[in-house]
């Protein structure tokens, strides 16, 4: 039975890490612009297509990976200028409204472009299960845990130490006043729904070879990123970080423990329970509303 | 004078568009209408597809040998993107609007089931491409159906397990219609076969590890899996078993009966069996097979033009082909004449089978129509 539960521990931990990954995503854009971005399921969703496009031109892997990153990336940011940036002044509502229509586009897009057919990614060094205690684990998941780890590292130093970091932490905390101050507004935005879209695409090609791709796969996804970041608290980079884990192995021990019947049941009912006690989030400050 | 030539030829013109619109109209009633509505979008679509495809390929031959005594096929089809509000919505523009001859269609077992009041009501026949037993049983009058049973798909898989003396059973199952239908018909059928579900495993159909109930699984004493899925979640399942190294047998269902599901499922999927459809393994038939001439020719028309066959395409050609023949007999585009020839559809080689239709059978397959097939090194392999 420990060996089991050690297996349990190992799976909850390599799918959190893919929900902590797409949690990272939506934290940013919030970050800067309080809007919840929909659309991001799709950046994981078009960054493993474009990787397994890629690929299949023969291109080598890390190539093809980086590629499809650029892209995705590109991506973001021309979503970000014609329909974000092109919507000033709307609702947030609104916006996230737009980012939901974004999200259909982006699949609509990648049906026509890649067609109906789930698509298979090749495993970054092969497939051979490495076992550990008992408990066997892939590659792959490697790849994804210590990737998710340098992403939030870098991210961490990005915010904390570097100039632009700090402007875009400023804008989250006042629009106006930033503005004052003679930071680019704008281009913050930009910039934020760019790394948001990279950073959705990487985790795209980190999952693709374990759960396959499809054109409407990005949707659930990106449901389970934004859990996990409500979990954590909408806004804190290591909170989400946190609530994906967290969120991927409760789902594994719910299923392996109780029943695999009420996994999503009783994620969400702990989602649910959370908002009821601290609507912040496990890590999330409290939002102060001024008079 | 000139005035009243322009007046002749304004009346000539007016006669002879009305005579030629009236003759296009009579010409129009005398073609035969063939309604349809599928799945084109949405979850179901990778059936809908090369179901509509078969659809309009097969009928453009017809045409092109002349029709069905005589007259021309014409396909009315509208797209339901998998939801059953949509599905109802077809139907009753296939029928009041379209005033079809005979419907076509129903690519899920949902949309297919949403639809059985109002063809009753209406009386027209109706051909449903989707598995779901409740389309056919209990019979009702104007619903029929080309694909096997999930519970026939059970019993063949049960069979097989019972030969190879398994009685310790785990079940793995996804949460779409599909999948919940096929659960419930291996829970009441295990008993029959002697069977014990000694686990029963759930996930979501998006979900992208499967290993904590795996592991589950591997902890239970059961000298096989039976995992009952459709679409990618299978091929996860497949995977995560070889990760987890454990070694029973893996059954999988008719659902995953594609060249898709080899490519996902990579080697992982070697040994596994399931029942298919006659279809996908046409040239392994003996020559005496009566199916072998008529599976091998919609194989090599269907990718001449499209690429890869699917069971599902083949679903869409047992359909057209069943009406077609029916109408050819009576000679009309009677409603209950159409019906009543449906019925009496005898020894009609069809992708899924030999069809034999009859009062109390509305779907007209006998499970050995069924193959069990084995995955042999990356390809489909009759069992004996």
């Amino acid at each position: 039975m420990l060996q089991n539960i050690f297996q349990f521990l190992i799976t909850g931990l390599t799918v959190g890490s893919t929900y902590a990954l797409i949690a990272l995503g939506f934290t940013l854009i919030f970050n800067v612009s309080h809007v919840v971005n929909f659309a991001q399921g799709e950046f994981v969703m078009l960054g493993a297509m474009a990787a397994i496009f890629f690929s299949g031109l023969k291109m080598p892997l890390f190539l093809a990976i980086i590629l499809a990153i650029i892209l995705t990336t590109f991506i973001g940011i021309l979503f970000e200028k014609f329909a974000i940036e092109r919507a000033k002044g709307a609702s947030l509502t609104s916006l996230i409204i737009i980012t939901i229509g974004a999200s259909i586009f982006f699949r609509g897009l990648a049906l026509v472009l890649w067609g109906k057919n789930t698509l298979s990614f090749q495993h970054f060094s092969g497939e051979n299960p490495i076992r550990f205690l008992g408990a066997t684990i892939l590659p792959q998941h490697l790849w994804i845990i210590s990737l998710t780890a340098i992403v939030v590292t870098v991210l961490a130093y990005f915010f904390s130490k570097t100039l632009f970091g700090k402007a875009i932490l400023a804008c989250s905390y006042n629009n106006k006043a930033s503005k004052l101050i003679g930071i680019n507004v704008n281009l913050m935005l930009v910039v934020s729904y760019g790394i948001s879209a990279g950073i959705g695409a990487l985790a795209g090609a980190l999952i693709a070879p374990i759960s396959y791709m499809s054109y409407d796969a990005g949707t659930m996804l990106g449901l389970k990123g934004f859990c996990a970041a409500i979990l954590g608290g909408m806004g804190n980079s290591f909170g989400s970080v946190l609530g994906g884990l967290i969120l991927g192995v409760v789902e594994s021990m719910t299923s392996g423990i109780f029943s695999s019947a009420y996994k999503d049941a009783v994620s969400f009912i702990i989602l649910l329970l959370l908002l009821f006690v601290r609507p912040q989030g496990l890590f999330g400050k409290g939002v102060s509303e001024r008079v | 004078m000139k005035k009243n030539f322009m007046l002749t030829l304004m009346a000539l013109f007016v006669f002879f568009t009305m005579v030629l619109s009236v003759s296009s109209i009579s010409a129009a009633d005398k073609e035969i209408k063939i309604g349809t509505f599928l799945s084109i979008t949405g979850p179901a679509s990778f059936l809908g597809d090369p179901e509509l495809k078969t659809l309009q390929m097969y009928i453009e031959e017809i045409n092109k040998k002349g029709g069905v005594n005589g007259n021309k096929l014409a396909l009315y089809h509208y797209d339901d993107g998998g939801k059953s509000q949509d599905a109802t919505e077809a139907v009753k523009k296939l029928i009041k609007k379209d005033r079809v001859d005979v419907i076509l269609g129903g690519t899920t077992s949902g949309t297919s089931i949403a639809v059985i009041d109002i063809v009753e009501q209406e009386q027209i026949p109706f051909i449903s491409m989707a598995g779901s037993i409740q389309i056919v049983d209990p019979v009702k009058k104007w619903v029929f159906k080309t694909p096997h049973t999930d519970k026939m798909a059970v019993e063949k898989i049960f069979e097989d397990m019972k030969k190879r003396g398994f009685t310790k059973i785990a079940l793995i199952s996804g949460d779409g219609g599909f999948d919940k239908s096929g659960h419930a018909q291996c829970v009441a059928l295990a008993p029959k076969y002697g069977i014990t579900l000694v686990s029963d495993e759930f996930y979501g159909n998006s979900d992208t590890d499967m290993t904590a109930q795996l592991t589950k699984i591997r902890s239970a004493d059961a000298q096989a899996i039976l995992n009952f899925g459709f679409g990618k979640a299978p091929a996860i399942v497949t995977k995560n078993i070889r990760q987890l190294d454990i070694k029973l047998p893996l059954y999988q269902s008719h659902g995953v009966a594609s060249k898709d599901f080899l490519k996902l499922a990579g080697d992982a999927a070697n040994g596994i069996r399931l029942p298919a459809a006659p279809l996908i393994v046409a040239e392994q038939l003996k020559d005496s097979d009566l199916l072998k001439k008529p599976l091998l020719d919609y194989k090599t028309k269907y990718e001449a033009k499209h690429g890869e066959i699917s069971t599902f395409g083949g679903h869409a050609y047992d359909a057209l082909m069943i009406a077609v023949k029916a109408i050819e007999k009576t000679k009309s585009v009677d409603k209950a004449k159409i019906r009543d020839e449906i019925e009496q559809i005898k020894d009609f080689p069809g992708t899924a089978g030999m069809f034999n239709m009859s009062a109390t059978d509305h779907m007209g397959l006998a499970l050995s129509s069924f193959k069990m097939v084995e995955v042999v090194n990356g390809n489909w392999k009759i069992v004996e």
